[in-house]
């Protein structure tokens, strides 16, 4: 028996339909690199400072450069105003987002340094570290930083019955009432991938699945990351038409 | 002799391909080179940059980031301090410099190394070696000096090569218009100095350079540089 349902999704895309996406490099010129991505509500702005001297030296490693990430969201992002400064969720993000990132790039030529990279939420509307991690990853190309390839995250949920791309904020609070309540009932599960190798460099889970619904969400994470990655390529080569 | 060399700069100027990390670049018949990877049969892009294709070579070129010190580079660096064998200097790469008492010319007081070289006094130096946790500077070369009074602009490090031009072609033409000396330094920093002690020719000289720097493809670029100075000259 299928589920017949027809997926209605609240802003009316189909099922792998990505919002709308601007993709734009070089918009903090003091940085050595830097980038805004939007998912559709959602905006981030990355920059990127690096290869440089690491202090205290205690962080050093004499082997290789360290990558930094650094998330955080603006007091107006959201409507109820969040109180300056990084929380536990915002250390979380940081942490997953700089082991997102760590593969993709080549640091090994520079001991003792650090690349930098600070992402700032503008405005949230769900997929906040998927927009992140997208500017970052664009913002670390942009600063010349070696790179083995580009990263792209998108986030797959699952409400109701149906698996969707690119979670909004009305489906992340996709709720069912059951026994008289209102119970959470959507599934959050932000993935992070590599453009060329194609490997999960992030997958976390928010929520319940299933093992056959997390093996279909893989397979439409990696088709909306591809596009992800072409509209990332085509964000950095415009840099020329500007020069 | 004019027409050739206008065409020849022409040539140059074609605009080049940008890619990003992780796009294949060529195939087999090809040799990876710098800011290049092979995987396979395919040959990747290791870097943002310019792609450049010659006979049997690929290469990247960066279009941006921080300045990567080589051994053989002029630059132009700053004293952030001093030790008792020599100077650290900051040059602007990840890693600051050091230019021991050593590579210097003449008679070093070495009981008072400030009075050779002081805090923030600006030097023009070359990079004698690259070791993993340090840049070592010498002054034991032609044109090595301090460098007093004038200007010092900085720019991005991968732009320097534009602002030189074929054979110092570029800088000649600005020095020419506004009789000032210029040094640019391999990591992005230019020093700028009025023969006639002239701030303003100092500032003209600034902006042709800027305008190097945000136009680097442009066709023709040459003629627009020559025409920006002759604008500035008149008034």
């Amino acid at each position: 028996m299928a589920k017949e349902e027809k997926l209605k999704r609240p802003d009316g895309r189909e099922k792998e339909e990505l919002r709308k996406i601007e993709a734009k490099v070089g918009v903090i010129k003091r940085a050595d690199g830097s980038a805004m991505f939007t998912f559709g509500g959602s905006t981030a702005i990355a920059a990127v400072y690096g290869p440089r001297t690491l202090h205290p030296q205690h962080l050093q490693d004499p082997e290789t450069g360290v990558l930094r990430c650094y998330y955080d969201m603006t007091t107006f992002s959201v409507s109820e105003r969040k109180r300056p400064g990084p929380n536990r969720r915002a250390n979380e993000i940081s942490f997953v987002t700089t082991k997102a990132l760590q593969p993709a790039i080549q640091i090994e030529n520079f001991p003792n340094t650090a690349v930098d990279c600070y992402i700032m939420i503008l405005q949230a509307d769900a997929s906040t570290r998927c927009a992140g991690i997208n500017a970052a990853s664009l913002a670390l190309a942009n600063a010349g930083v070696p790179m083995k390839e580009l990263v792209s995250a998108v986030s797959i949920g699952k409400t109701g019955d149906h698996l969707v791309v690119d979670v909004s904020k009305e489906e992340e609070d996709f709720t069912v009432m059951k026994d008289g309540k209102e119970i959470k009932a959507a599934t959050d599960i932000p993935f992070a991938i590599l453009s060329r190798s194609e490997k999960i460099s992030l997958l976390q889970l928010d929520g319940k699945i299933n093992s056959e619904d997390l093996k279909e969400a893989i397979e439409l994470a990696k088709r909306a990351c591809k596009k992800i990655a072409e509209i990332q390529k085509k964000a950095l080569k415009k840099v020329k038409d500007e020069a | 002799m004019e027409e050739e060399n206008k065409i020849e700069e022409e040539i140059k100027e074609i605009p080049r391909e940008i890619v990003v990390p992780g796009e294949v670049l060529a195939e087999k018949d090809f040799l990876p080179g710098e800011g290049t990877r092979r995987e396979g049969d395919e040959i990747i892009a290791s870097r943002f940059g310019l792609l450049e294709k010659s006979d049997r070579l690929v290469k990247v070129i960066p279009l941006g980031g921080a300045y990567i010190p080589r051994a053989g580079n002029t630059v132009i660096g700053q004293i952030v301090d001093v030790n008792f064998n020599g100077w650290m200097i900051d040059v602007l790469a990840a890693h600051q410099a050091f230019l021991p008492v050593m590579e210097c010319f003449g008679y070093i007081n070495k009981k008072d190394l400030t009075e050779v070289y002081t805090f923030k006094e600006i030097i023009v130096t070359k990079i004698r070696a690259v070791k993993p946790r340090s840049v070592e500077l010498t002054m034991k070369e032609k044109g090595l000096r301090k460098l007093e009074g004038g200007m010092l602009i900085k720019i991005n490090s991968t732009r320097v090569p534009r602002i030189i031009g074929k054979a110092g072609s570029m800088v000649k033409i600005i020095k020419d218009e506004t009789k000032c000396n210029i040094i640019v330094g391999q990591n992005g920093l230019v020093w700028i100095k009025s023969d006639e002690n002239d701030v303003e020719k100092e500032i003209i000289a600034k902006k042709a350079i800027e305008l190097i720097v945000e136009k680097p493809f442009h066709i023709g670029l040459t003629e627009k540089v020559k025409d920006f100075l002759q604008k500035h000259k008149k008034l």
